[in-house]
């Protein structure tokens, strides 16, 4: 009977669960109520008040306590009698190695960034453990089955990153007002509380104009007994005066945008605002006023966080929250990072972030919404998240039972698609490319003189391809690796090598040089190719970057393509495992490759809407935060019901053939080709 | 939108207590940092709306006890629940807001061990429990709530509460939902609604009519397109099945196949089509799996809390007028039932 396997298959499985959140809430829950007995919890997270609208297993007492412990605590009161394992750590910690994961039948993950995501990807696919992944945002969720071998894994359709504005753009040329948000944040905040040892991009634009840099050192440090308004409003006019003035003087920036305009205090606000406001001054006396409840807005009148506030009363809340962080939150500065659960940080930046809006007539936000942006706040609520957990367990018992025709990615819309709401689609086979659970090239384009290792390390082998714990070879010899039991000699060599350039590393990588890197942890390993070649792709030539590379899987054999006076590119196309072909480039447009790093071969993800992440739904949303994955409905290849032998075939014999390559894509007007495959 | 009198002196008291203003237009501090993530999603203006809904639940078994969680925790105005059913074993398989402590439940209804369960998801929302018969209720009863909720009602409970809900002048927003095996179907009778919905950055006012309860289950069968969910007519011939035996949900058993084969076998000559229309098995299922399968509550109550709350805030386009799942296939779909097809 098949109610009887059922049962059995549910009993007998051992599950781990990543994350105890949104979605681990509602999934823990609905586990144990389908009589599964034997689960395990990842998270490193504790508990907050905004988690209490969804995270239904947590009360107001639990907030600072860790969520795993709390959600099993809550699951047992009901269902007393099974067992539940608890752990309150990061999934990346190398307790949780293979082995670990091997003594899972099925990993089913409530994980809310894609870093994790494909931390765990990569050690089910090493541990051989069917993975359940799962995503939601606002009305939006997604849930999809991952069996090594039979379907893609997880990273076989590239997931779109967060998004990252060009340096210009947000130092000099913001048209969005994430741009305004993110100058406040990264470059204002940091630059005034925080690590003064970093380097800030504030001080390279303030410099310009300025006769010496000494002079523009002074202005953001604030002398010991300087009038802390007094100080406030220099900065106020520096960065929304003096800089916007220096800027203006270069005419071939505003030739086609839309000119800012300066502003200056002694414009917006009187002249004095101790006197309209003594109780600033009071407030100073005072020293044991908790840190976290220090807030301008009461003090402004201000009550509402979802008003909007005009130019005067932003720039009262700006000058308001700095003498207040000088104040009362002295000890500090100086060690500030941006939270967004810092009452006062939102209110700096939100001021900050307006009134440079104003200047370049970007429309102004308030505060809750410039929270959202700031704090990258994903919208959620408890349906969703329950929806899609009924829809994990679903999936989870098919796995166990092994029903590999009934395996389903569902879609869980906000307006129904030909009637559905919940959309079930079947799973696509591997993805002969991906680099994770197949053995594929990479084509890496570096300028090898110029980037360094370090370069390579941190842009690409951990932040593009995911590794942890990274080791690289060069032939037999090491470059770099990680570990604790690396002795002192070997730690100050691999820090030397991180400072020089490719080309003089001891074992130099050149034109030609095949890099190994491996993650020990993830058990994954690649191999890079090294090709030293002149390459331009785009007409617009900006300021060399300090690091260029381009890379692609499978580019199209020995076809060059004329672009421009000087330009053309070359592409070939690889058919060996691993392979990352290095293409020497100059120059990157800034605009469209704001790294510096331009990804051929990879999928472009549809249009972003990763600045607003406080506004819901749109109609055709794709949603792109992090935590979502939204649909992806359109991918043309090949479901695992429509797989054929002679296509498999087909596949490894014809190298030639057009229609089941992978051509490069890259981002600009003379596109080689569109990748078959949409996302 | 009517309070009863008795009740404004327990709100006015519970209010004070957490700092709330009854007349206040604005949400608090507490209720902003609560409902941030949600209101993130909706808006603060159909938060404010929510915390002012009265809902009313009746019939109380995993998906509906899924359903009431999401909305206490949406943070609705108060939930009022019947169900005068004695706590069993049975109840307490898919329903987890039951704790399996025998000394406590012992006596007790499952809406009376419910409530306690509930008011702790979000002590902002007022949870009660309402004794007696639902279809014993007079028009009156239903005018102090802006939701009414039918779990595994009869057929005659619904067409009677459903009529009762439409003869008033005020509005009231009515559900049906029944969930057996893996399968759930969920009926909306909105009346005559008029909501907003995005469309390309803008705001665009629209309007639905949705038929009665009674209208939509008789919709003759014959002009239904073929397409349409069999689920629609197989909870039908159920229906008929329970009211002809004197049956609540959930009490039958394999043994009762021929004679539920025997109704659809009516319905289907009645109606002028094929048997073919309603697969055996899926009817089968439907009176065998008498326990509730948990994923599929989980599901089958994301849903129905949703459109609640899109009705009650106003904003966004609400299911017209079934909605029905089957674990089987994987499906969520909505299906417009109406007699606008023999017209």
């Amino acid at each position: 009977m098949d109610q009887q396997q059922q049962q059995s298959a549910i009993q007998g499985a051992k599950v781990l669960m990543v994350g105890a959140g949104g979605i681990g809430c509602e999934l823990l829950k609905t586990l144990a109520l389908s009589g599964f007995h034997d689960i395990h919890i990842i998270d490193m997270d504790t508990i907050e008040v905004s988690n209490l609208n969804r995270q239904f297993l947590f009360r107001r007492s639990h907030v600072g306590q860790s969520k795993a412990k709390v959600a099993r605590d809550a699951v047992l009161r009901f269902r007393p009698h099974i067992n539940i394992r608890s752990y309150h750590a990061n999934v990346k910690n190398p307790e949780f190695d293979v082995d670990f994961f091997k003594q899972f039948d099925v990993v089913l993950n409530g994980l809310d960034n894609l870093d994790a995501r494909r931390h765990v990807n990569r050690l089910c696919l090493a541990a051989d453990v069917p993975l359940v992944e799962s995503g939601t945002t606002g009305f939006l969720g997604q849930v999809t089955v991952h069996v090594k071998g039979k379907t893609e894994c997880y990273e076989c359709q590239t997931k779109p990153t967060p998004k990252t504005y060009p340096v210009c753009t947000i130092t000099s040329t913001p048209t969005k007002f994430v741009h305004c948000i993110v100058w406040a944040k990264e470059l204002l905040f940091a630059k005034l509380f925080g690590d003064k040892n970093q380097d800030n991009d504030l001080n390279v634009r303030a410099n310009k104009a300025a006769s010496s840099s000494e002079q523009t050192e002074d202005i953001f440090e604030r002398a010991e007994d300087e009038d802390i308004e007094q100080y406030g409003r220099k900065i106020y006019d520096h960065v929304f005066g003096y800089n916007i003035e220096a800027a203006l003087s270069n005419e071939e920036t505003w030739k086609n945008r839309r000119r800012p305009r300066p502003i200056y205090s002694k414009d917006v606000l009187p002249e004095s605002l101790t006197q309209k406001n003594g109780s600033t001054q009071n407030c100073s006396a005072t020293s044991d006023d908790d840190s976290a409840t220090v807030s301008a807005m009461p003090l402004l009148g201000l009550k509402n966080p979802q008003e909007l506030w005009g130019l005067t009363q932003n720039s009262l809340v700006f000058i308001e929250a700095l003498k207040l962080f000088f104040a009362k939150r002295k000890k500090e500065i100086g060690h500030l990072t941006f939270d967004k659960d810092d009452q006062l940080a939102v209110e700096f930046v939100t001021a900050a972030a307006n009134i440079r809006a104003e200047s370049f007539g970007i429309p102004l936000h308030s505060l809750f919404e410039a929270k959202g942006i700031a704090g990258n706040i994903v919208h959620a609520v408890a349906t969703t998240n329950a929806i899609v957990a009924g829809l994990i367990v679903i999936e989870a018992i098919k796995v166990l039972k092994k029903d590999a025709d009934k395996y389903r990615m569902t879609y869980c819309l906000e307006h129904p698609s030909r009637k559905m709401l919940l959309m079930p689609v079947e799973p696509f086979e591997p993805n002969p490319s991906c680099y994770v659970c197949s053995k594929t090239p990479l084509v890496l384009e570096i300028n090898t003189q110029k980037s360094k290792l370090r370069d390579l390390v941190d842009k690409i082998v951990k932040a593009k391809l995911g590794m942890n714990l990274p080791l690289i070879m060069h032939g037999a010899s090491l470059l770099y690796e990680v570990g604790d039991d690396l002795d002192d000699i070997m730690v100050a060599n691999y820090n030397a090598n991180l400072e020089k350039s490719l080309s003089e590393l001891p074992s130099p990588v050149i034109n030609g040089s095949i890099l190994t890197v491996e993650d020990l942890q993830q058990e994954l390993s690649c191999k890079i190719n090294v090709k030293h070649s002149v390459i331009l792709v785009s007409r617009n030539l900006s300021v060399d970057r300090s690091l260029n590379f381009i890379y692609s899987s499978n580019q199209k054999c020995a076809e060059s393509f004329r672009i421009g006076p000087l330009l053309s590119i070359h592409v070939r196309r690889f058919r060996h495992p691993l392979v990352i072909m290095f293409c020497h480039r100059e120059e990157f447009d800034e605009e469209k490759e704001p790294e510096g790093m331009v990804l051929s071969g990879w999928t472009q993800s549809p249009a972003t809407n990763g600045e607003s992440a406080s506004t819901s739904n749109n109609e055709s949303a794709v949603d792109v935060t992090e935590s979502s994955s939204g649909p992806e409905i359109a991918s043309k290849k090949r479901k695992l019901s429509e797989t054929q032998p002679e296509n498999h075939k087909r596949e490894t014999e014809n190298v030639e053939s057009e229609d089941d390559d992978d051509l490069v894509e890259i981002e600009n007007p003379m596109t080689v080709s569109k990748k078959k495959r949409v996302a | 939108m009517k309070k009863n009198s008795l009740d404004k002196e327990v709100l006015l008291s519970r209010f004070s207590r957490l700092n709330l203003r009854m007349d206040g237009e604005e949400l608090t501090e507490q209720e902003t940092a609560l409902y941030d993530r949600q209101i993130r999603v909706w808006g603060a203006n159909a938060q404010r709306r929510l915390t002012k809904s009265h809902i009313l639940v009746s019939g109380i078994k995993g998906t509906v006890a899924e359903f009431c969680k999401n909305i206490v925790l949406a943070g609705v105005g108060s939930v009022t629940l019947m169900d005068d059913s004695l706590v069993n074993e049975e109840a307490l398989n898919a329903n987890f807001l039951i704790p399996p402590d025998e000394n406590a439940y012992k006596g007790k209804t499952v809406a009376e061990i419910c409530c306690d369960s509930l008011k702790d998801f979000n002590p902002m929302v007022l949870v009660s429990v309402e004794k007696g018969d639902l279809s014993a209720r007079s028009t009156e009863f239903f005018e102090k709530f802006d939701v009414v909720v039918i779990g595994y009602g009869s057929l005659a409970t619904k067409k009677a509460v459903n009529e009762k809900c439409r003869k008033l002048s005020k509005r009231v927003a009515f559900y049906t939902v029944d969930c057996r095996d893996s399968c759930g179907e969920i009926f909306v009778d909105l009346q005559d609604y008029k909501y907003t919905k995005k469309k390309l950055e803008e705001k665009v006012e629209c309007e639905l009519n949705f038929p009665s309860f009674q209208e939509a289950v008789s919709v003759p069968w014959k002009p239904i397109p073929r397409r349409t969910a069999k689920l629609y007519f197989a909870m039908r011939v159920i229906e008929v099945f329970e009211e002809n035996e004197g049956r609540k949900h959930g009490e039958c058993s394999l043994l009762d196949l021929p004679t539920v084969l025997e109704i659809k076998k009516k319905l289907c000559e009645a109606n002028s089509v094929s048997e073919s229309l309603i697969p055996d098995s899926l009817l089968e299922r439907l009176i065998t799996g008498t326990i509730e399968f948990p994923p599929a509550c989980a599901i089958v109550g994301g849903i129905l809390a949703q459109e609640v709350i899109k009705a009650v805030s106003g904003k966004g386009e609400p299911l017209k007028n079934f909605f029905y799942y089957d674990a089987q296939d994987g499906k969520g779909v909505m299906e417009d039932i109406s007699n606008s097809f023999t017209s």
